[in-house]
């Protein structure tokens, strides 16, 4: 009976642990001072409303950055977890944490921060920009985008259940390598969780890419020709080519693992003619490409940042292009590079060592295109252009030390060390997350209407520079020296330590760069009224998104732009802007039915997590009622006609306009961090004095 | 294409995303099949001492299956021209076929599963049938998804008539049907004809 109600669920599976129930306890309490908030401010109905159900592109993307923010903290701590293991764990020192939970943090690290940190921003980015970028009002389908950001969020919440329930995480490595994650090695649910998490917002990056393959191909604004798209567009179009092509590889192979373990079934599994060997593959067949999945926005961010802030066109938008894309192609045909070691062949190592090579080629051609741009251009070291300069750097140094793991001998002694550890951050935090941290600065006056706090915003840069130097270098000497990757303990004869203390103070100081990142948006919102933008283009931007105010309105632009060539808005400033006319716009209704849908696949997968069969099949019945439910429902838009659509604009250039009166020229210059100090502070004192919290 | 879409009306435009979108969608789910297919070619031989395909298959029943879903193919497409046309009773009449079809071979393909497993040949009995069960399975599942859609399809056909956007949706519905034709030759090639070569 309890097995048919509850399956494998029972008291044991409550957290007992420091950890788990330290952070259930956080969790909680976390959720309980929102609510309360909420409830004291009585904003449910308006967050409902306004923001859970929205379908608007702008919105979304603002709630991916908020829940891929908080997810950046939640694998932080995890980094930090694992430096000080790494710091104290030598000779007869066993460190702080047991050898399994070692392994479940870097687990859940690899998890988290590829796919709910880098995913999440980079798909928020796509969101809030792409329809700006190219003249749109909404995507092809605003509720596909709905669905796939709440599979994203269901797959956040599962990726942390263990916390709540089962008190034990996947402890075999981000991509759960078989037999390893199979049942006779792995038993517990901790890999369960892992599949249902990476199933679950995986299929939900799978239908938000096919979103924004219809919207770019098929929804740019007249005149605007492929060749014409800016280059971030172009980045993201790559990079959702490549989700879909590769994304179902990955939901294929989890569905075979989760067959192993929940039927029996012998994929790749050591008896009965299973070929362990094969996950290795299949997994990263998409393991691979993922990674650029996640690079070629970036790459179009930079693009972007350097042209604007050189005040130059990008050097031969050509090569640019095709450097992008002949990195989605190669990207496709290097996974092998990954395991050398496991005994392919001399000739098929030869051929993907090769490949893996070629690569560099694209890459570079991107690299000179962005110092071509530079070179004779007038440069604003604005923080999204230190962004960019860190990221060049890196990007080289990882690039290098990416064709050194290319030559298959010499990956024979690099495989599985920290080298390659410090290689592939090299590559995801200078690549990757600098170049969404220089696409948040640079769009962020688009996003809030409000400049960021300059000053804060390139200490966190420099934090971030340092704090990464230091935190892998040693990394770097540490996997030539024969360190091995996910070392819980390693002998004091070894002289390590100190390259592993230097490792965490670098992973300090990048926290305190995490941190400032924070204060800078706290500052600016603090200082509001000196960095308000209303011009809607505070950088002299060359494309769409900078030609509509700042934040858009919810149908992005009264008329639809007229686009004649690339860099349509600089073109647009020297020609002189069109004149603006109101007419009928239709735009997409609230739906909640991705929320609904993506509740009942989180219960699927808890389900199956836990083998509780009637919460499947109960589960799964609702998601079909609900999609049937949503496509037949053939009112899904209404209309804004001319009328309302004018008194809207009036009403935004009047509340424009007195922000402008009311801004604050007489202290120019932004915030510094003492002063920011001082002013939460006094706010604080206020607080208290006044009594104020009472009313709370 | 953006010249021609500003041309077309905000409907038109809407069916042209929408048919764009729904072909994406089927590439991706004819990469996963891709995959199942590739794993059915590495584990093929990996029988663990039991059966092997060759003296599992019976050809006439994977041939019958064939014609019954190759029919079914036609009869959908006789149904979307009807639709084209506008006759509400030849959609309803050739769809419905159409369903009694794939029923039929779904009945086949279970009646086949049903022999393996009461003769003992499991999922679980080896990688060969892990891998077998999973491929013609999957598609399994697809054409019961198919017939799910054909019968609501079909209800709000009845209840809506055949407005525009009934036929989009008896559009995408023909699309995935005879998308699931061209999976099955290659499974009927793949693992049934394959097995005996």
């Amino acid at each position: 009976m309890k097995e048919l109600l509850i399956g494998k669920l029972g008291w044991e599976s409550l957290p007992h642990e420091w950890f788990t129930i330290g952070a259930a306890v956080t969790f909680i309490a976390m959720g309980l001072v929102v609510a309360l908030v909420i409830t004291r401010l009585k904003r449910w109905k308006w967050l409902w409303k306004e923001w859970l159900t929205s379908v608007d592109p702008k919105k979304i993307g603002i709630m991916y950055f908020i829940v891929a923010g908080l997810m950046l903290l939640r694998g932080g701590l995890d980094a930090i977890m694992i430096w000080v293991q790494q710091a104290l764990s030598t000779g007869s020192s066993q460190g702080f944490l047991t050898a399994d939970h070692f392994q479940q943090i870097f687990t859940a690290h690899g998890n988290i921060m590829v796919f709910f940190v880098a995913m999440g921003f980079v798909s928020g980015l796509i969101n809030y920009i792409v329809p700006l970028q190219i003249g749109a009002r909404d995507l092809a389908s605003p509720f596909l985008n709905t669905l796939g950001f709440w599979l994203y969020v269901a797959g956040v919440i599962m990726v942390n259940m263990f916390f709540l329930l089962g008190g034990e995480y996947a402890a075999t490595g981000w991509l759960g390598v078989a037999p390893l994650s199979g049942r006779e090695f792995s038993p517990g649910v901790g890999v369960d969780y892992m599949i249902w998490s990476l199933q679950i917002s995986g299929i939900g990056t799978t239908l938000g890419a096919i979103n924004f393959i219809m919207t770019i191909l098929r929804m740019r604004a007249p005149g605007m020709t492929l060749k014409k798209m800016p280059l971030f567009t172009w980045g993201s179009l790559c990079s959702m080519i490549m989700a879909v092509t590769v994304f179902p590889l990955l939901t294929a192979t989890l569905f075979l693992l989760f067959f192993d373990r929940y039927f029996g079934t012998h994929f790749f599994t050591t008896t009965a003619g299973g070929d362990p060997m094969m996950y290795t593959n299949l997994i990263w067949m998409w393991g691979h490409p993922e990674v650029y999945i996640l690079m070629l926005p970036s790459f179009g961010i930079f693009s972007e940042v350097v042209s604007t802030f050189s005040r130059k066109r990008i050097a031969s938008y050509t090569s640019n292009v095709v450097g992008m894309i002949g990195v989605s192609l190669f990207a496709l045909s290097v996974w092998l590079h990954h395991f050398f070691t496991m005994g392919a062949g001399a000739n098929v190592n030869a051929f993907f060592g090769l490949m893996t090579m070629v690569i560099a080629i694209p890459t570079t051609v991107l690299v000179f295109t962005w110092i071509a741009t530079m070179y004779r251009g007038r440069i604003r070291f604005t923080t999204p252009m230190l962004w960019f300069l860190g990221f060049v750097g890196l990007f080289s140094v990882g690039g290098m030390t990416g064709v050194l793991l290319a030559v298959p001998p010499a990956d024979f002694q690099l495989h599985n060390s920290l080298f390659l550890v410090a290689h592939f951050h090299t590559m995801v935090i200078g690549g990757v997350l600098f170049g969404i941290f220089a696409g948040i600065a640079y769009w962020f006056p688009k996003i809030a209407g409000i400049r960021l706090n300059e000053r804060i915003g390139k200490y966190a840069f420099w934090c971030w520079l340092i704090g990464f130097l230091m935190a892998f270098t040693p990394l770097y000497v540490l996997g030539i020296m024969g360190a091995t990757r996910r070392l819980n303990h390693y002998d004091a004869s070894t002289g390590w330590r100190p390259f592993f203390i230097m490792a965490l103070v670098g992973g300090i100081i990048i926290m305190v760069g995490v941190a400032l990142q924070f204060v800078q948006i706290i500052a600016s919102f603090i200082q509001r009224r000196q960095l308000i933008d209303v011009t809607g283009d505070p950088w002299d931007g060359p494309s769409l998104e900078w030609s509509t105010a700042s934040p858009p309105p919810s149908y992005n632009f009264t008329v639809i732009p007229q686009v004649a060539s690339r860099d349509a808005y600089w073109e647009m400033k020297q020609q002189g802007l069109p004149e603006h006319t109101f007419e009928d716009i239709h735009m997409p209704k609230n739906t909640a039915s991705g929320i609904y849908i993506s509740v009942f696949a989180f219960l699927a997968g808890f389900g199956f997590v836990w083998n509780i069969v009637w919460l499947i099949i109960a589960s799964i019945l609702g998601i079909i009622i609900c999609v049937i439910a949503r496509t037949f429902n053939e009112e899904t838009e209404y209309t804004l006609t001319a009328e309302e659509v004018e008194k809207l604009e009036s009403a935004r250039i009047k509340r424009a306009l007195a922000a402008h009166a009311s801004k604050d020229e007489g202290s120019a210059g932004d915030m510094g961090l003492l002063e920011f100090v001082q002013v939460v502070i006094k706010w604080a004192l206020d607080v208290v004095k006044s009594k104020r919290w009472r009313s709370w | 294409m953006v010249a021609a879409n500003k041309e077309m009306s905000h409907e038109a435009a809407a069916n042209d995303r929408v048919m764009f979108g729904f072909w994406v969608y089927l590439m991706t789910d004819l990469l996963m099949f891709t995959v199942l297919f590739a794993v059915y070619a590495v584990l093929h031989g990996n029988t663990a001492g039991g059966p092997s395909g060759r003296e599992l298959f019976s050809l006439p029943l994977a041939l019958t299956e064939t014609l019954i879903l190759l029919t079914s193919s036609l009869t959908c497409g006789i149904g979307m021209i009807a639709a084209r046309r506008g006759s509400k009773k030849q959609v309803l009449v050739w769809f419905s076929i159409t369903f009694v079809l794939g029923l039929a071979f779904f009945g086949l393909e279970m009646k086949e599963f049903a022999e393996f497993i009461h003769e003992g040949h499991t999922l679980q009995s080896s990688a060969f049938l892990s891998s077998f069960f999973t491929l013609v399975g999957t598609h399994g599942l697809h054409i019961i998804s198919g017939l799910l859609w054909i019968v609501i399809t079909l209800a709000f056909v009845l209840k809506r008539g055949l407005n525009p956007h009934m036929i989009r949706k008896l559009g995408l519905l023909s699309l995935y049907w005879h998308f699931l034709d061209i999976v099955w030759i290659f499974i009927f090639t793949v693992v049934y004809l394959m097995a005996f070569v």
